[in-house]
């Protein structure tokens, strides 16, 4: 039987947790990039600020980003009033550390153009919830605007990229979205990609696919080829670090497919920024964390 | 390479000695403001700050109210690309020193920079916690109707680096690098990936 109050202190750690902590996978890539760039260069300069800042969030438990961005919050569970209990429990942290100073004042009303003050809003947050048979588990990604405003969606064929419907139509597109976004949404990014889908589902596919961590490969041959190419490509682009010059562009690129309408073609690309804010916990009967994912 | 210190308020002469990828250690009196700041002053908004000479910088920063103060716990640059459509007016309107943010801007913003002895600086996104050691003090709040992340905050910052990567001599390395990049996407777009 799920205690509202265990579910709570539960939720409340998994989000200050994410919005504080860099991932591990992250902070190794992030690591590896710093060692690739020559000494004395703006790029390595950059990336050894970025790690700085890294640390000190950890160790003060600060925000990583001072935009602690827009949280997604997928849902594994039976099916059953946990749903309800869950989404109380979502929404309740997010007050709580806004409060804290630990989340931003992120959610504007489009319409009065005000500061709701505490995250939530309409439609805001969102949690999506999918069936399981067994333990709750409870993901958490909280992506910034920045990275938001660079994330794109193209419609195959496209004329001007000279982009056809298959997977070199695809790596166009995504390179396209590399250049476009320079240093705008704080490279070196993580791509996550959606091959195929509709207008709505490419880009919730998209984004989700960033919760797989940079060292889990890719179970499609045919993806896990597609990843590497377009991180070695984006990365011979010379953008670098912050859009400064360099050879780290992309930390990582992780692409999904789905079912697409005869008609359409789309490749929805979701760009994240090196604080790539994710964590993910399992619960106990109690909504106690049982372990961290 | 050595730091070159750079206090704000600064002059129009000191905004013109500097060159694009000259690496400065800032320290002095700042003023955030972002896009509903920015908005407001471009359609004719009195400033709450005589900005003149003083470094704006885009940011939307987390801060906890302590008592009678503020305490700054996140301040890293947002995007100013954004500025871009109201930036160069309000250089020309307020004469700042330097404008800093994160990503670079355009060519309005590069011929206002030129015309008026201003420069653009460069932070490391994300890097908020390393920044906000670096602000002393909040010396000031305006504009907080526009909510927190967007109102005008007046920091006291010490030795806070940057990078100059717009100078008041028409140069951008931000455009530098979109124009070579592009060069190499051409050829990569013109190479056909066989899986």
């Amino acid at each position: 039987m799920i205690n509202q109050t265990h579910l709570l202190s539960s939720v409340t750690e998994l989000m200050e947790k994410a919005c504080t902590m860099l991932p591990d996978d992250v902070h190794a890539a992030l690591s590896q990039a710093f060692e690739r760039e020559p000494e004395g260069s703006v790029a390595r300069g950059t990336l050894e600020t970025i790690l700085q800042s890294a640390r000190l969030s950890r160790e003060h438990g600060l925000p990583i980003c001072q935009d602690t961005g827009v949280p997604l919050v997928i849902v594994r569970t039976v099916p059953g009033p946990v749903m309800f209990a869950v989404e109380s429990a979502v929404r309740e942290a997010l007050r709580r550390l806004t409060e804290k100073g630990i989340l931003r004042q992120n959610c504007v009303d489009p319409l009065t153009g005000r500061n709701t003050g505490d995250n939530i809003g309409e439609h805001v947050p969102q949690v999506h919830f999918l069936p399981a048979h067994e333990a709750t588990s409870i993901g958490v990604m909280f992506k910034g605007g920045g990275s938001e405003n660079m994330s794109a969606q193209y419609a195959l064929p496209h004329a001007g990229l000279g982009a056809d419907r298959n997977l070199d139509g695809v790596r166009k597109c995504v390179l396209d979205a590399v250049f476009q976004a320079q240093g705008k949404g704080c490279s070196p990014g993580i791509l996550g990609v959606c091959i195929g889908g509709d207008r709505a589902s490419g880009h919730l596919i998209a984004k989700e696919t960033l919760f797989r961590r940079l060292d889990e490969p890719n179970p499609s041959p045919v993806l896990a080829k597609l990843e590497e190419t377009i991180v070695e490509q984006a990365n011979s682009l010379g953008i670098g670090p912050m859009g400064l010059g360099g050879r780290t562009t992309l930390l990582g690129a992780r692409f999904a497919a789905a079912g697409r309408h005869p008609a359409c073609y789309f490749v929805t690309v979701s760009y994240s920024c090196w604080a790539t804010r994710r964590a993910r916990i399992e619960l106990d009967d109690e909504g106690r964390i049982s372990r961290w994912l | 390479m050595a730091l070159i210190p750079l206090t704000s308020p600064l002059s129009t002469e000191t905004a013109r000695s500097l060159n694009a990828g000259d690496q400065v250690r800032l320290s002095g009196r700042i003023v955030t403001a972002r896009d509903q700041v920015h908005q407001y002053l471009a359609s004719g908004g009195n400033s709450p700050v005589d900005l003149g000479g003083l470094v704006i910088y885009h940011c939307g920063p987390v801060t906890i109210r302590q008592g009678d103060t503020w305490r700054v716990t996140a301040a890293g640059p947002t995007t100013s690309m954004r500025e871009e459509p109201y930036e160069a007016r309000v250089i020309r309107t307020h004469r700042p020193g330097a404008i800093m943010g994160k990503g670079g801007m355009g060519e309005a913003t590069r011929a206002a920079l030129q015309s008026e002895g201003c420069v653009y600086l460069h932070l490391a996104g994300g890097a908020a916690a390393f920044i906000a050691r670096r602000i002393v003090a909040v010396e000031e709040v305006h504009l907080l109707e526009f909510g927190m992340p967007e109102a005008m905050w007046v920091f006291r910052v010490e030795d806070l680096p940057a990078l100059v990567t717009m100078d008041a001599h028409g140069r951008s390395l931000h455009s530098d690098i979109e124009h070579a990049s592009h060069e190499i996407l051409k050829r990569l777009l013109n190479t056909p990936f066989s899986s």
